[in-house]
């Protein structure tokens, strides 16, 4: 058998992240430990490759392998956006695995593999390539959850997220041959043709969907299936953890949205009314279980949740309407999370790399007093919680801008209204931070102070991440622009 | 009218870049900067007197760029008789902010002149904003460098304070955003506030709209029963913060109502003018009554602020002529009074380090002069014939006795309380036996304060005694108002969607058969 050259073409962009990540393997034992720096910059560049590679995709669909993978725009939109986050967590990795003393050249390596299973995911036209995309993702991941090798929460974090994702992957494998059953196929496609000419009646097809749900359920950490994400955020390596909270969420969105609107867009009614639940049940617990947190990981954590509650309301809109109120709400949370991710990898950033003592300090507390410290840091993180909490004029603002627009375009202004309350409240655990940053005075004797430590990389991490949060809240036309000529090419 | 020169965009932004330039100096430079820039910014607006035209109702020095494409939300300035005033005054303000300042603030000198000024932006912008996401933009801007004002240089329950002014205000605001995008589907899906004036919209979405612009604004003014975070905000911000807050802040709750409410709204108006207008008599006496309670100055000075917001309210809804003009005036005539009392009351803290009123007696003997501007503002504050507040509180009074006799009583009354509260303060502060405890402390005014407060004084007078000039300036665009959308002649561009014909409702065209406001003010 041999593979149509056009076919290797279309993946080039995969099989160039592949290949650097075996590459890395290969190498990782043959050089010297004092140059594993050379696989971090050997990794940015196969991520530059790929950039010019997916940005040549934006236009046309183009299915690939007997319809198994399809290129197109709404796979570079997410794929773009990958790159882009990886990147800056490579480079927050260069600072931080040396804070961390963690010389593990593996570790470049296994960010490639799991950023090749996020592009199989986002570009899965079949159900089982969204899978695979999904557990070569999810199998990195828990491996480098439980990088800190000494650390017992790291461990325990690597194994629950194990658990609870293997558990997820079984019910995700559950659903997909309940449709297999129904449709005699995996592929997307044939699935939505299926629904369209047996009718939506089926119980089966409910039971799958359903199933479907809590798969992808857990994947993008939304209530009530969430139970991992606080342990495994805090305990995962921190850089670890910001590559988890964006690029693994981002992916996740990407492949739910082209299951649940091209496979299932015949039954977009039912899934709307479940995830209007889950998505409202995510902003409460989210946001009021994030206001008692005393670890910033932590809360985090529970921000992050709550975010996947604000971009879910796209989903809900879309599901709800057809047409152009749809992609509309489509295009909202391709904007959502595009801008999701450069504020939380920028606050994570920051909270991986701010020290005591050579030691992580991620408790609130050991931020009192940083704005006298450490006045830029102090700076940075005001303006990534201010644009997590959505107020203008930052990027967040945008987000949630144009995710109440579409709920309001869609006949949902009530969800709208229930959002922008919790949105308020989220203000609230957000300033702390700022308040003990900028309003408290540290307890103690001055050398027990966290400290930022700087590096060139940090720097450039934390610098790209705020020009994101402020152009973006400035110039959100270009990206706006890029998410609906994405979206509408689901329908 | 477009002027070519972008006047609105320079005073709007100077303040900015003075900011930025703030932060990267030392902290001597920083003060003499943000002076700079400040009275830079006030000169900067000062021509505006000159060159607005009071004969027109249009927005002036109109600026138009894109901003947002898809959905098109667009950078547009342009100023009118209602925010002109308002402009006028926060420019004139915030210098005296930034010289009441000057040794009273002592740590992360940089960063608090840079807030200061990040806040006139913001502020600026709120009043000058023709595109309504723009307007929620900086409406919402100004939310972190006050929790940051508040927070960080407050007094000794500052967080608290803080906290609870940012949520409150958030909270009231964001329901304002939905209302933004509902009026955007309903209203032809523009954001320029002239269009969504023009508009015509359901009774049922009006009511929404209404009770949605209500928690925005009316957390703001604040009225009651929202205003709690107010003594709060006040007592603890630094001094220039509760200048900021009573003379600007408060004023975007009101500037909000006549700016959106009215023109957008005037169906809901109408239906909801009974509620608001006893909710305003309720903020007026209440207000009066707990200011005649308080130990604290500060506290007194700020539930006299919910008691003159409430005279602001009040012209708002009797929906005629005189009742605008007399809140228009209200608003700038509380910004101006009530910041002077607050200068005030900081300059006495400094040297006493205490609010509380029983510390600070006897002022009269040790601080003639201190005495003198103090009695100044606070017969003022009482709407002593002569003073500005007078004309404003009459105008309003004048308006309401139009409307309904009950209710002018009533408000009245909080006049008298004011007279009440404000001549018991002066009894102690200025002419009760002199506190032992504070005497070494207390020297009388330098020249730098006396320059901060001498110019308050002097607009004091000049508006008691010829309020003309600035009334002429609002009455075009107060006539509009009240007009309602029945006047497209007037408007800058055709409407982007056809409308059918609004049809005014009975009472706002009632309204205007009541005689202009020209014989109220010749007294």
């Amino acid at each position: 058998m041999t593979i149509p050259v056009q076919d290797l073409l279309a993946i080039l962009p995969e099989l160039v992240v592949i290949g650097t990540a075996c590459l890395i393997l290969v190498l990782d034992p043959i050089l010297a430990a004092s140059k594993k720096d050379l696989l971090a910059w050997l990794t940015l560049a196969a991520l530059a490759i790929c950039l010019g590679l997916t940005s040549s995709q934006m236009t046309g669909r183009q299915y690939a392998f007997s319809n198994l993978v399809v290129i197109d725009s709404y796979a570079a939109f997410w794929k773009l956006l990958l790159y882009i986050v990886t990147g800056l967590t490579v480079l927050l990795s260069l600072a931080y695995l040396k804070a961390e003393r963690l010389n593990i050249g593996e570790y470049y390596g296994f960010i490639l593999l799991a950023l090749a299973g996020m592009m199989v995911m986002v570009s899965g036209a079949d159900l089982l390539t969204i899978y695979l995309g999904t557990e070569l993702m999810s199998l990195s991941l828990y491996v480098m959850a439980g990088l800190k090798r000494t650390e017992a929460r790291s461990l325990e974090a690597s194994a629950k997220y194990f658990v609870l994702g293997a558990f997820s992957s079984g019910i995700l494998l559950y659903g997909i041959s309940l449709l297999f059953g129904l449709a005699g196929s995996t592929r997307l496609s044939v699935i939505a043709e299926a629904i369209a000419t047996q009718g939506t009646g089926n119980p089966i097809l409910s039971l799958a969907l359903v199933l479907l749900a809590v798969g992808f359920g857990f994947k993008l950490a939304v209530v009530p299936f969430h139970m991992w994400t606080p342990d495994v955020y805090q305990g995962a390596p921190t850089s670890v953890t910001a590559f988890m909270a964006v690029a693994s969420k981002a992916a996740s969105f990407g492949a739910f949205l082209r299951v649940f609107v091209e496979g299932l867009g015949g039954v977009s009614a039912d899934w709307s009314i479940l995830f209007t639940v889950i998505c409202l049940v995510t902003l409460a617990l989210g946001n009021l279980v994030a206001i008692v947190q005393t670890n910033i990981k932590r809360m985090l954590a529970y921000s992050s949740i709550a975010h996947a509650g604000y971009a879910l309301i796209g989903v809900v809109v879309a599901g709800r309407q057809g047409g152009g109120a749809a992609s509309t709400g489509l295009a909202s949370v391709l904007l959502y999370i595009a801008i999701y991710s450069f504020m939380t990898l920028g606050a994570f950033a920051l909270v991986g790399m701010l020290r005591k003592e050579g030691q992580e300090s991620d408790n609130i507390e050991d931020y009192a007093g940083l704005a006298k410290r450490e006045p830029l840091a102090a700076f940075f993180m005001l303006v990534f919680l201010v644009s997590l909490a959505g107020i203008p004029p930052t990027a967040g603002f945008i987000g949630k801008f144009y995710i109440f627009m579409a709920a309001v375009n869609g006949g949902m202004a009530w969800l709208a209204v229930v959002a922008v309350i919790f949105a308020a409240i989220s203000a609230f655990y957000y300033l702390r931070i700022v308040m003990v940053m900028y309003m408290r005075e540290p307890e103690g004797a001055a050398a027990s102070h966290s400290r930022l430590e700087t590096s060139p990389a940090l720097s450039f991490v934390l610098a790209c991440a705020l020009a994101g949060v402020v152009l973006l809240g400035l110039f959100p036309n270009g990206l706006w622009s890029l998410a609906t000529h994405a979206a509408p090419l689901l329908k | 009218m477009t002027s070519s020169f972008p006047w609105l965009s320079l005073i709007v932004f100077l303040p900015l870049i003075g900011a930025v330039l703030c932060l990267l100096v030392k902290v001597e430079s920083a003060r003499w900067l943000a002076l700079a820039f400040t009275v830079a910014d006030f000169l900067c607006s000062l021509p505006l007197w000159w060159l607005f035209d009071s004969s027109t109702a249009e927005m002036q020095f109109v600026e138009r760029a894109s901003w947002i494409t898809s959905p098109p939300v667009q950078y547009s300035l342009g100023l009118d008789g209602i925010s002109f005033p308002l402009i006028l005054m926060t420019t004139l303000l915030m210098p005296f902010c930034v010289t009441v300042s000057w040794t009273a603030i002592e740590k992360r000198v940089q960063l608090f002149m840079a807030m200061l000024l990040v806040m006139e932006t913001a502020m600026l912008g709120v009043f000058v904003a023709l595109d309504f996401v723009l307007f929620y933009v900086f409406w919402e801007a100004m939310l972190i460098p006050m929790y940051l004002l508040i927070g960080v240089w407050g007094g000794s329950n500052r967080l608290y304070a803080a906290i609870k002014f940012f949520l409150y205000t958030l909270a009231g605001s964001v329901l304002l955003l939905v209302a933004i995008l509902a009026l955007y589907f309903h209203g032809g899906q523009t954001f320029d506030i002239l269009a969504l004036s023009r508009g015509t919209y359901g009774a049922s979405l009006q009511t929404w709209l209404f009770l949605a612009f209500f928690a925005a604004f009316a957390v703001k003014v604040p009225m009651f029963p929202f205003h709690t975070w107010l003594p709060d905000a006040h007592v603890e911000a630094p001094t220039a913060g509760s200048v900021i807050l009573a003379s600007v802040l408060l004023k975007m709750g009101t500037y909000g109502f006549l700016r959106f409410t009215l023109p957008m709204l005037p169906d809901a108006t109408v239906t909801f003018t009974k509620p608001m207008i006893a909710l305003s008599i309720l903020a007026i006496i209440y207000g009066a009554y707990m200011a005649l309670a308080q130990t604290d100055i500060k506290k007194l000075i700020a539930y006299s602020s919910v008691s003159h917001m409430g005279f602001v309210t009040l012209g708002i809804f009797v929906l005629n002529v005189q009742g605008i003009e007399g809140a228009v005036m209200q608003m700038v005539n509380h910004g101006i009074t009530t910041g002077g009392l607050f200068l005030c009351v900081g300059i006495l803290y400094e040297r006493t380090h205490s609010r509380h009123i029983l510390d600070n007696t006897g002022l009269a003997g040790p601080m003639p002069r201190y005495a003198l501007f103090l009695m100044i503002f606070a017969l003022s504050s009482l709407g002593l014939p002569g003073t500005n507040s007078f004309v404003g509180e009459f105008l309003v009074l004048a308006g309401t006795f139009l409307w309904s006799k009950i209710a002018t009583a009533l408000a009245a009354l909080g006049v008298i309380l004011a007279a009440a509260y404000i001549l018991w303060l002066m009894q102690r502060v200025v002419f009760g036996s002199p506190s032992p405890t504070h005497r070494a402390h207390l020297l009388d005014l330098n020249a730098r304060e006396t320059a901060t407060l001498v110019p308050l004084v002097v607009l004091v007078f000049v508006i008691g005694i010829f309020p003309n000039p600035l009334l002429t300036r609002m009455h075009a665009t107060v006539a509009l108002l009240l007009a309602g959308p029945k006047t497209p002649a007037v408007a800058i561009e055709p409407s982007p969607a056809p409308r059918t014909e609004p049809v005014p409702t009975a009472a706002v065209a009632a309204s205007l058969s009541y005689p202009s406001s020209g014989q109220a003010t010749a007294r």
